[in-house]
């Protein structure tokens, strides 16, 4: 089976983000969503350093050391934005502001489980950062991640192994082989990318998945 | 009069006293009180437990505090970065102690602190290895873990601009921790950029009133800024560009 890039799959979420959406993008691979996000829909992007309405990275020589992102890259300020302290920007998110987070995964469980913020090896410096309160924070919370570790293992799992960072938070997982939700019965595939199958998905992740390709589905709404 | 400038940084953190709590300001480098911490490590008070979102970078700042052995604890969500090397060392070494505390959780409960809240709910990290022995309670079907405020004996935070009063405005991102720990802390020390005339800030937008406020000590403008409107020329650590000639500042012309 065939798998799509990053970018690809950034594409593809971005697609799904309506018009009016306001929305964290967490650090690393889900920041490459904001590249898709066309100028025709207005979506404000969130970042929890205390920022709403950030734009992309400056010019060269235009870097800002007071305008960063929460991954502590230069960032700009979009016409309307708005700045402020940390307590009001975590309130965003927990209060249930927020309509579209986007994070990285480790594993995902079929209940909605998610551990992304360690890998609980012996000897690790354990950082958290904001990685709890934005699991909980959103209305929906999309994971994007490869299907697949290095090692070939299935990132959706019956139940997490790692240290998990929210419990039953996970809305839908965005993969390089298919789109899955998570619904009351585990995962559900909404859309299959290439010549990817279900069968080749069961294969592949070892766990029953539902088939709701051509059942439009209310999973995902939490 | 009130009138709570003081001449030096050092005026600033002077009387912290070992064994104090400490907040520090700044989400990385964007609103870190870099003058502040410099005066914290000549004046030399030790055994300190430090509350700051990360854990200090590279050799300078809180990383030099730490280095000099003067810290035993701290309190943050991200102590883990590239150049946290003074940290690790001290973390494995078992000579400095971590409270790790998700992003939130910590800001809710520095701002809880300054709102004289006793403790409060919290559905972050509930079912969490960082929620370990905690109370918890379902609260209309959710489930929440019980937080406690933080106080300080001290802040030291950053802002853009002040009066004599401590009504403070601040820059951008920058903003960051300063306003809950300046209301979190027993001695709330600011530096700012400039000292501006009593009436000169807009009270439409004064971020902390000067109530939270203690100490403030003008360094000089940042070298981003020129007379307040900013001019660019440096990198994220606020260094200078390399001079003309190189591919940086071609492109930006």
């Amino acid at each position: 089976m065939s798998a799509i890039s990053r970018q690809e799959l950034a594409q593809r979420i971005a697609d799904d983000i309506p018009s009016g959406s306001y929305v964290n993008l967490g650090i690393g691979a889900p920041t490459l969503v904001a590249n898709y996000l066309t100028e025709d829909r207005e979506v404000v992007l969130h970042t929890e350093n205390g920022m709403l309405g950030t734009g992309p990275a400056p010019e060269p020589g235009q870097v800002d050391p007071d305008l960063i992102n929460a991954g502590k890259q230069a960032v700009t300020a979009v016409a309307g934005a708005a700045y402020f302290h940390h307590a009001d920007s975590f309130g965003m998110m927990r209060g249930g502001h927020l309509d579209i987070c986007v994070l990285g995964a480790f594993q995902v469980a079929a209940n909605g489980d998610l551990a992304n913020w360690s890998t609980g090896a012996p000897g690790a410096i354990p950082a958290v950062g904001g990685a709890m309160d934005l699991a909980i924070g959103a209305k929906q919370l999309y994971v994007m991640t490869d299907l697949l570790t290095k090692k070939g293992e299935s990132k959706l799992v019956a139940s997490c192994s790692y240290p998990l960072t929210g419990l039953g938070c996970v809305s839908r997982v965005y993969t390089d082989y298919a789109v899955f939700d998570v619904t009351d019965d585990g995962f559900a595939v909404r859309e299959l990318f290439g010549d990817t199958t279900i069968d080749g998905l069961r294969d592949l992740v070892g766990l029953p998945i539902a088939d709701f390709i051509t059942t439009p589905s209310s999973g995902g709404e939490r | 009069m009130i009138d709570k400038t003081v001449a030096s940084a050092h005026e600033a953190v002077a009387g912290i006293p070992d064994g104090a709590t400490v907040m520090v300001g700044g989400f990385g480098r964007a609103g870190q009180p870099v003058e502040l911490i410099d005066a914290l490590i000549a004046q030399g008070a030790g055994d300190l437990t430090i509350v700051s979102n990360n854990a200090g970078d590279g050799d300078t700042g809180l990383a030099a505090l730490m280095a000099a052995r003067r810290v035993r604890k701290v309190i943050c969500s991200f102590p883990r970065q590239a150049d946290s090397w003074v940290f690790d060392g001290l973390y494995r070494e078992g000579a400095i102690e971590l409270e790790l505390v998700p992003q939130g959780n910590l800001a809710e409960r520095i701002r809880a602190a300054g709102a004289g809240i006793g403790a409060f709910y919290s559905p972050t990290g509930v079912g969490t290895e960082l929620a370990e022995g905690k109370e918890t309670r379902e609260i209309e079907g959710r489930l929440y873990a019980l937080e406690y405020p933080i106080r300080a004996d001290f802040a030291l935070i950053s802002a853009r601009a002040g009066d004599r009063w401590g009504n403070l405005v601040y820059r951008e991102t920058a903003r960051n921790f300063g306003p809950i720990m300046a209301a979190a802390a027993t001695t709330t020390a600011v530096q700012i950029d400039e000292v501006v005339p009593l009436g000169s800030l807009d009270p439409e937008t004064v971020v902390t009133p000067g109530l939270f406020v203690d100490r403030v000590v003008e360094v000089g403008e940042r070298s981003w800024l020129q007379d307040g409107v900013f001019i660019g020329g440096v990198d994220l650590e606020g260094r200078p560009l390399a001079p003309a000639g190189s591919g940086d500042t071609e492109e930006a012309s």
